[in-house]
This record gives C-alpha cells, structure tokens and sequence, in this order.
C-alpha cells in the first residue's frame, strides 16, 4: 500500500493566459481511492488529461507507476482506465458492441473480454439491454456504460472524471458499489468529484484544488476535524469562503 | 500495428455508416436516387462555340486538282475546325482514344479524283467517282459526336457548291465510329462521371464523423488507449475505402441498369474502381481538412461544401457543360483526372495501359495521398489523432 501508483510534482498548466493547474505536487498510492476535488474549472480534468498523457504540460513531472507520461506514454495508457467526464459512447452500436470495440482496443483475449463484457454488464444492470443500441439508453445507463468501457481492460489504476455527474440517485449508488468493488480488488483509483458527500463516502484521501491549486490534503476525516467543521462542504467553505457548488 | 485495433475501428465505422439513417443515405441512397434520376431526365448538353480539334490522314492520291487540300482550306476557314495532320490511321488513333483530338478524318485514296470528276460534270451524277471519308469520332464527347459531324458534311457540301435542297454529290461521310458500334446516348457520356460523382460525398461524411466524435468525446476516449495513430487512420482510410468501393459497385450497377453497357473487359472494370478507390483518399484527406476548420457537426457539413462543390462541377459530368475557363480550372482538382480516366477507359476504349490513362491515374494517386497527408498533418496539428 505504500508503493506510489501515480506521483505529480510541481505541475503546471497555462492555456495561454490562463493557468489551469498552477504547482500542483501529490502522491497516490497504489491501492488507494484519492478524491480530486473542487468546482468545476478548478483543474480537476486538466489535471487527469496530464496524466493520461492527454495534455502535455507546461513545467512539471507527472508519474503513473513510475512511467513518464509524456516519454513512455504506450506503457501508461496500458495501465490506465479512463472514464471521461462527457457520455462518450458510440450511440449507434449496442452496448455489447461498445464494451467489445474498447476490449479489442486494449487487445484483450477474446474468451477473458467475453467474460469480462458479461461480469461488467451484469454488476452494472445493463445485461439485459446489452444488445440495445447505445442511443437508446437512459442519460443513467449511458454513464454506467461509458464506466465499463473504462474498466473492461482491468486496469491496475483507474481516472474516473465525475463519473456520477447528472445521474439520479439509484444509478449513484449503483456507481458507489462498483467502485467499492474496485478498491476491494486493490486498484488505484482516481475520483475526481465535485460531489463532497461522495467524496467523504468513497475515499480515503482527498486532495482539494482551487484556481488550479491544492488546496488542502488528506482523509475526509482529517480534513473535517482540522477545519472544525461537519463536511467536506463546509472545510471548502472553511478554506476558501465559497460554497462548491456557487460554480456549477 | 495491431491488426485487431484497425479491424474492430473498421467495423465500427461501417456500422455507422449502415445504421445511422442520414449517413446511409447520403452516402449510397443519395447517389442511386441521382444517377436515376439525372440519367433519365438527362437531354443533352449546351455549349458555347468551341474549336474542335480534328485529326487529319490523307491517302488521297490525288489527280489534276488537289481536292483534298480545297477540302482541308474549306474546313480550316470555318474557324471552328482545328486541324492536325498525321501520317497514318493508327497514330491519329491513338491520340483520338487519349482524348487529344476529338475527331479522326481519313481522307480516301480517290478523293481528288473524285473531286474532278465532279468538277467537270457537275450536273451528271453518272460520271462521278464517289468516294467515301472516314470520320472516327470520340465517343467520350458528347459534344463531338454531335457537333462535328454536320459541320464536315456542310463543308462537304458546300464544296459541291450545292444547297440543302439539293445534297447530291459524290462525296459521302461515314462515321466509323458510330457505325461499329450503337449510338451513344447521354447516359453512356455522363455515367464516367457518376462513379467520380458518387465517392465525393464523402467529404462531408468523414467531416462530419470527425467533428461528431471529438464533439462528444469519443476522440479522446479513443486517444486514451493504446491505440496509436496510424492504427487510428488506417481503419479510417479503410472503411472509407470499403465505403467507395459499395458506392462504385451500385452506381455501376444503377447505370448498368439504365442502360449503360461499355464494352470492355473485367480488367478495364477492376482498374476503374481501383482509381475510385485512389480518389477516395483525397475525399477523406479534404474531410479531416474539413474537420479542422468546422468547430461543431454542423459547421463540418457547410465547410464540406467549399471542396465538394469545385470537386462536383469541375471534375464530373457537369464539366462537359462548362465555359473554356471552367475546364482549365478542373484541371486542378482531382475528381477531373478520375472522370478523364473512366471516359478514356469506357467510351474512347483506351487500354488502362495507355499514357493518357496511366498519366491520370499517376496525377489522381499523387494528388490525392498528397491531400490525404495534408489532412492527417492538420488535423493532428490542431486536434491530435
């Protein structure tokens, strides 16, 4: 549990005169369920983008397991499962099809992909709509979708960019459980979040970014008592004198 | 490259294509509903004065007038006749079926004979010597099939110094060309045109597919995984391909249909559709070009049409239609060398092995991975692949 899975320091970002992510420096490590919090603008994305291997930085290292994520981005992408902040499936092919495109993506074995399609798509709900197309689904089956397509390759660390963002509150909790499950088989996971009370229900770290800096670092429940307040809501409130969600 | 990403990207696209009803139609509907449409109705075609260029061989043998050189004056002074003289039959035929001159005139061994003994006798038909020119025609040219024809017989006549009310004379024009084979129709001239026609359309649908998934994510999400970029664009290049090639075969099939039946063999087809094929590239290439300017789906679809519509009027059918100047600007987009080529290979029956054929074939494959490396290039430059 001690051995880092992903390691940021000193990252910087600037689209031309605005500074997305301003010195950011964290560890995670690997099987650890780290919360990136704030509001919406605050970083969060760009930061993942960065360490997917997305965006390049302007100064800064950003390590997943070790590996650079601008030099040796072919042995991070393999490690990594990413659930993006927008809906993005393929609207006209079933679900089935969609998970099956992003295992051949990772070039999965056929029999370990039929038998993860079919592991994922039941803990989800979404087995028996599998052969529905995608279009045809709710704005909550989509997100559960979009998750399996993140995990179907068994990523050892996995970005989940608001993975409950606009679902209603069954299709949440479903999200929380999966995600739950995840940590119990020891993977890392990156949640970002603007929902604190999902935060303090799922992590066991939480680094909270503001303008591009971090903020505050450490448990939920540390961060609470050393705010003296009730809430990760209320230590945002506490640290910056803004509600979280003033943003959104 | 991992042969099962490109596969499974291939797949995907041609399922786009045949489930999303807007693609489907627009990519091969579309283009039947057009052919039939446009082939049925399609009456001929209007022009302006153009100077047609004629191929000239003699055999005549001449006697104590030059008749064949009054003939020659004659036609020149119409000024719509440009005349090319060559040594034998075969040499003016080679460059008929290379589309460099649009007419073929073999002048017969006994013409000034002919032409004397008609200027001596004028009013007795008895003593004549007929004689019989050749007229080969292009048969690419709806307009030279049409047009040259009375043109040399009013030549003709006027030389017999005689009116319409009274034709007879002992010069007679045959059109070989028209006489080995049925008289084109205006299908057989515009059909070259409807296989380039077809595959253009792709402009907008790779526009449009491109914008689309970077607009809801599915260009990044696709970016996160192993996948590399040359993976990326060759499923791309490949379904687009797969994509063209359907088109050709129904547009095939459609003017077939309707009537459209060139005699020539399967390797004459298959080098067609190669050539589709060729100028496919250039449609994806000005499709990612497309995508990088369109900021949304939307803006992708009227952009398109900045290189649909050269592509459209100057390289296909329409082309035969336009001004002097509009020809010489087809020739500086791709779409014009593919009709060239078909029209070369379909209606004048130039081998696939000719220089004319293979130069256009040699222009379209240059030109169009040339495109298609500058589509990649700038889109990659702005939004990464």
């Amino acid at each position: 549990m001690n051995e880092s899975a992903i390691m940021v320091e000193n990252l910087v970002k600037r689209f031309e005169d605005v500074t997305a992510v301003d010195g950011i420096s964290l560890q995670v490590k690997k099987g650890e369920l780290f919360g990136l919090l704030g509001p919406n603008g605050a970083g969060k994305t760009t930061t993942i983008n960065i360490l997917c291997g997305l965006t390049k930085p302007t100064s800064g290292t950003a390590k997943v397991v070790g590996f650079d994520v601008q030099k040796e981005k072919a042995k991070v992408k393999a490690l990594l499962g990413v659930c993006p902040q927008e809906t993005a499936i393929y609207p006209y092919l079933t679900g089935a099809e969609n998970v099956d495109l992003f295992g051949n993506l990772y070039a999965m074995d056929k029999n370990i992909l039929k038998m993860r399609r079919a592991m994922l798509l039941e803990k989800m709900g979404l087995a028996g709509d599998a052969k529905r197309k995608a279009e045809k689904y709710s704005g909550g089956m989509k997100r559960r979708l979009s998750l399996i397509l993140a995990l179907i390759h068994d990523p050892q660390i996995a970005f989940l960019d608001e993975p409950t963002v606009a679902m209603d509150p069954q299709s949440r909790h479903a999200v929380w459980d999966f995600i739950k499950d995840l940590k119990k088989e020891d993977k890392t996971i990156i949640l970002t979040t603007h929902y604190m009370e999902e935060a303090e229900e799922l992590c066991d770290r939480v680094g909270i970014i503001d303008h591009g800096k971090l903020i505050a670092l450490g448990t939920p429940k540390d961060l609470i008592s050393k705010n003296k307040v009730k809430n990760l809501e209320e230590v945002f409130i506490a640290l910056t004198g803004r509600k979280i969600r003033e943003e959104v | 490259m991992k042969f099962q990403r490109v596969a499974v990207l291939t797949k995907k696209e041609l399922k786009k294509t045949v489930r999303e009803p807007a693609v489907l139609f627009m990519i091969f509907l579309f283009p039947i509903v057009f052919v039939f449409a446009f082939g049925a109705s399609f009456g001929g075609v209007g022009g302006g004065q153009p100077v047609y260029q004629i191929g000239v061989v003699s055999i005549d043998q001449g006697a104590s007038v030059n008749g064949s050189q009054i003939l020659l004056t004659a036609m020149s002074d119409t000024q719509i006749l440009n005349l090319q003289t060559y040594i034998d039959n075969q040499s003016a035929q080679r460059d008929l079926s290379q589309g460099n001159i649009q007419a073929v005139m073999v002048i017969p061994s006994d013409f000034s004979q002919s032409f004397a003994s008609y200027q001596s006798a004028p009013n007795d038909p008895n003593t004549w010597t007929n004689a019989t020119i050749e007229l080969y025609l292009d048969k690419g040219s709806l307009v030279a099939t049409q047009a040259i024809p009375p043109i040399i017989q009013q030549v003709l006549t006027s030389l017999a110094g005689q009116n319409v009310k009274d034709p007879s004379s002992p010069f007679s024009l045959e059109t070989a060309s028209l006489v080995e084979v049925q008289a084109p129709s205006a299908l057989d001239f515009i059909a070259p045109g409807m296989f380039t026609f077809a595959s253009i359309f792709l402009i907008m649908m790779v526009a449009q597919s491109f914008a689309q998934d970077r607009e809801n994510g599915m260009m990044k999400r696709i970016r996160i995984t192993p996948t590399t970029p040359t993976e990326f664009m060759t499923s791309q290049v490949l379904s687009y391909m797969v994509i063209a090639l359907i088109q050709a075969a129904l547009v095939f099939a459609m003017v077939y249909l309707m009537g459209f039946k060139p005699n020539v063999g399967i390797p004459v087809y298959a080098f067609a559709f190669v050539l589709v094929l060729m100028f496919s590239l250039s449609n994806v290439g000005f499709g990612l070009i497309t995508a990088t300017i369109a900021k949304s789906p939307g803006a992708a679809t009227g952009i398109s049409f900045l290189f649909v519509l050269p592509q459209l009027f100057l390289g296909t059918f329409v082309g035969a239609s336009l001004s002097s100047a509009a020809q010489v600007a087809g020739k500086f987009v791709p779409s014009y060398y593919v009709t060239n080529a078909l029209t070369s290979l379909f209606l004048r029956g130039a081998a696939f092995t000719s220089f004319t054929v293979l130069l256009d074939f040699a222009t379209v494959s240059v030109s169009c991975v040339a495109i298609l490396a500058v589509g990649i290039i700038l889109y990659d430059k702005y939004f990464k692949i």
